[in-house]
């Protein structure tokens, strides 16, 4: 950032209430809404006083209706709003998901353009917190297989405010995944007025020369925790945070793959057709000849996320992504 | 009496006043004193659990839990009506009629604390597991009320949801189709007046939640459900309308969250001590305590030796439910499947392979 810059220390819940804030007060288009958004600032309290600031008509509590918070923000953007609109889990999206597939992800395509949905739907996601059944998935892969949307996960407070003005400013649909593990685990100083970071871009965090490992959201704190264990033992790791699962930042990945010879993908989410199968994929097409080891996968497992007394042994710890950093080293 | 209750006139099916006063005596359901004294026991037993459970929830011994305190009439009247072969559907706050079912509050608390096992409740005939996702279950109320027409069973389906469940497609779709097959299915919303920060009035501009059936062909009713007689005819009446191969019926039960949503959630953020006041003095308990005292049913002075003890066994059965085995990794993934993939298999294994280097790097 520029000199002079305003920085506040901030949580990623506060950055994120921050964005809709500073875009609720540039656009009168702008609406946000969804189950106790209003009145209560949503149960994670990303919409905190904002409905104070600007009023019911925008920033308001809708009836309990997955679907139809999803398909009337499909409406509203339709003519003319620009909606952001809350889902409480990951895991309570799926009513909703209809009106997701077949109109917000299609209606720019349906219409030949004359309809756009600049839309952002924004969820909490992730386990680690000791919650119920449904309200501890990761579900990015399945909405990146959809045709029409967009994913971003941000994994910083920094990334989370850049990124969902971003998503916010954006003509498409945004998924818009909030790792809630980390909702308030990190702070840090995040400027006060406006800038975005481009979607499709991914960030290497650390540059590294023997492997290269690919995380995102609240895989990045346990990765970088990986990171410190591999060096003590003179490992060198390139860690990327993907920040978009789509579009997926192809040269950023390929680019370091090439480099480093080896690749440790890591997401909490299920290990079968997610994330990693898809980088896979890409390094296959692009870096084949560079490759010094297969691709690694720490995933989780292709089972529900067990209810918190059996978490841990789902979870991905710093340990188990380091097995996997050892795993493409040894080979 | 669907007809004399009409929702449309939004009628409100009472019994019992607040004072504990039959004022409704034509309709006072037939209880004997023995099985009144027990609902009245049962009830007592239920909030005193739920009333533990949020203060083991708050000492850390419990991850979450969503509190049924000022609901438990609701409860009590399945327990009237609710037979080994009926079928129990329910949602996540129906402590009371978990356990009439059969559940135990181990059971209960084991899901509270974080294992799939208490949503088992394997000693209980015919219950669905708890369900999260709003409304969702009401449709399988449909298909299991479909199956028993066509075994030709005698069974009815009890399935409840909440006033902010009313708002999802689910419900809807769930009363079309139960009228449509004729599917001997009570549906019961507890509306209580909140879903989680959300009142009833922001929910629906409907003059009551009961009118939403009449579109749907079906007979409803609503219902003082902090009145354990309404809810013990009520429930009758629409048992004896299943049974008949009438159809099903939508029972909106009139109520009062006294609690949180769960332990995660503050009311103050979003509601009055005045309004909670003012819905206390409708408790389902102190009102049917006030008729009972009256009757000679019940001496009150007996009641706090009878908590001490109901304490007694509530910690106990916490204490079984917080010594229960740790939770084994091949439960992770043994339940997935009936037929279980190799994939999944070879999943565990090399789970296993990494917790054995694990241990080498200590």
């Amino acid at each position: 950032m520029e000199g002079g810059t305003e920085m506040k220390v901030m949580t990623i819940v506060q950055a994120i209430t921050d964005a809709i804030d500073i875009k609720l007060a540039e656009d009168p288009m702008i609406v946000t809404f969804g189950e106790d958004v209003g009145v209560e600032g949503g149960v994670f309290r990303a919409t905190e006083g904002l409905q104070k600031k600007y009023g019911e008509q925008r920033v308001f509590d809708s009836p309990l209706a997955e679907s139809a918070i999803v398909g009337s923000a499909v409406g509203m953007a339709m003519n003319g709003l620009r909606p952001i609109v809350e889902m409480q889990f990951c895991g309570f999206v799926y009513p909703a998901m209809n009106q997701i597939i077949s109109h917000a992800a299609r209606i720019h395509n349906r219409s030949r353009g004359r309809y756009k949905t600049p839309m952002v739907i924004r969820f909490p996601y992730g386990g680690g917190i000791n919650a119920l059944e449904h309200h501890s998935e990761s579900m990015e892969a399945m909405y990146g297989h959809i045709p029409g949307l967009k994913v971003v996960i941000p994994s910083t407070p920094y990334d989370a405010k850049g990124l969902l003005i971003s998503a916010i400013e954006s003509d498409d649909t945004i998924i818009f995944m909030e790792p809630k593990r980390i909702y308030r685990a990190i702070k840090q100083e995040v400027p006060e007025e406006k800038y975005s970071i481009p979607i499709g871009k991914a960030k290497i965090l650390n540059e590294g020369t023997d492997v290269t490992v690919i995380a995102y959201g609240a895989m990045i704190r346990e990765a970088q925790k990986a990171v410190v264990m591999a060096k003590k033992d003179g490992i060198s790791v390139e860690l990327i945070d993907l920040r978009t699962i789509y579009p997926l930042d192809k040269q950023t990945i390929v680019e370091s793959v090439k480099k480093t010879g080896r690749m440790v993908v890591v997401h909490e989410g299920p290990n079968t057709f997610g994330v990693g199968a898809e980088l896979t994929a890409i390094v296959n097409e692009e870096a084949f000849l560079s490759q010094e080891a297969p691709v690694v996968r720490v995933t989780g497992f292709d089972t529900i996320v067990p209810l918190p007394r059996g978490e841990h042994h789902y979870i991905i710890t710093p340990e188990k992504i380091y097995y996997g950093i050892q795993k493409s080293m040894k080979f | 009496m669907f007809k004399e209750y009409s929702p449309l006139d939004d009628k409100l099916f009472q019994v019992m006043d607040n004072n504990g006063k039959i004022i409704n005596p034509a309709w006072m359901p037939e209880i004997s004193e023995e099985r009144l004294q027990k609902a009245f026991k049962d009830m007592l037993f239920a909030r005193q659990a739920d009333l533990m459970a949020v203060s083991y929830q708050r000492q850390g011994r419990m991850f979450t839990y969503p509190p049924n305190y000022g609901q438990e009439a609701i409860s009590g009247g399945l327990a009237q009506v609710m037979r080994d072969q009926d079928w129990l559907v329910p949602a996540f706050r129906e402590l009371g009629a978990w356990l009439a079912k059969g559940a135990t509050l181990k059971e209960v608390f084991l899901y509270f604390m974080g294992y799939e096992d208490g949503t088992v409740f394997k000693n209980a005939k015919n219950i669905t597991p708890i369900s999260v996702p709003i409304a969702s279950q009401l449709i399988h109320a449909a298909g299991i009320g479909y199956a028993i027409n066509y075994k030709k069973e005698d069974s009815v389906v009890y399935a409840i949801t909440g006033d902010g469940g009313t708002s999802i497609g689910d419900f809807h779709e769930a009363l079309n189709f139960a009228t449509v097959w004729n599917a001997p299915v009570v549906f019961i919303v507890q509306n209580n007046q909140f879903a989680i920060s959300v009142p009833f009035k922001k929910q629906t501009r409907s003059i009551n939640i009961a009118v939403k059936g009449i579109a749907y062909g079906m007979s409803c009713i609503k219902v003082d459900g902090n009145d354990l007689f309404a809810m013990t005819r009520a429930l009758r009446e629409a048992e004896a309308h299943a049974r008949e191969g009438k159809g099903p019926v939508l029972i909106e039960a009139l109520t009062y969250r006294r609690g949180a949503h769960t332990t995660s959630d503050d009311p103050t953020k979003y509601r009055t001590k005045e309004e909670e006041e003012q819905w206390s003095i409708t408790d389902p308990l102190d009102r049917l305590r006030k008729y009972m005292v009256a009757q000679k049913l019940w001496d009150a002075s007996q009641e706090e030796t009878l908590l001490a003890e109901y304490k007694k066994e509530i910690d106990r059965q916490f204490e079984e439910a917080e010594n229960y085995p740790a939770y084994p990794l091949d439960d992770v993934f043994k339940y997935m499947y009936a037929d279980i993939t190799d994939d999944l298999k070879e999943q565990k294994v090399e789970h296993e392979k990494f917790l054995k280097w694990k241990e080498g790097l200590k």
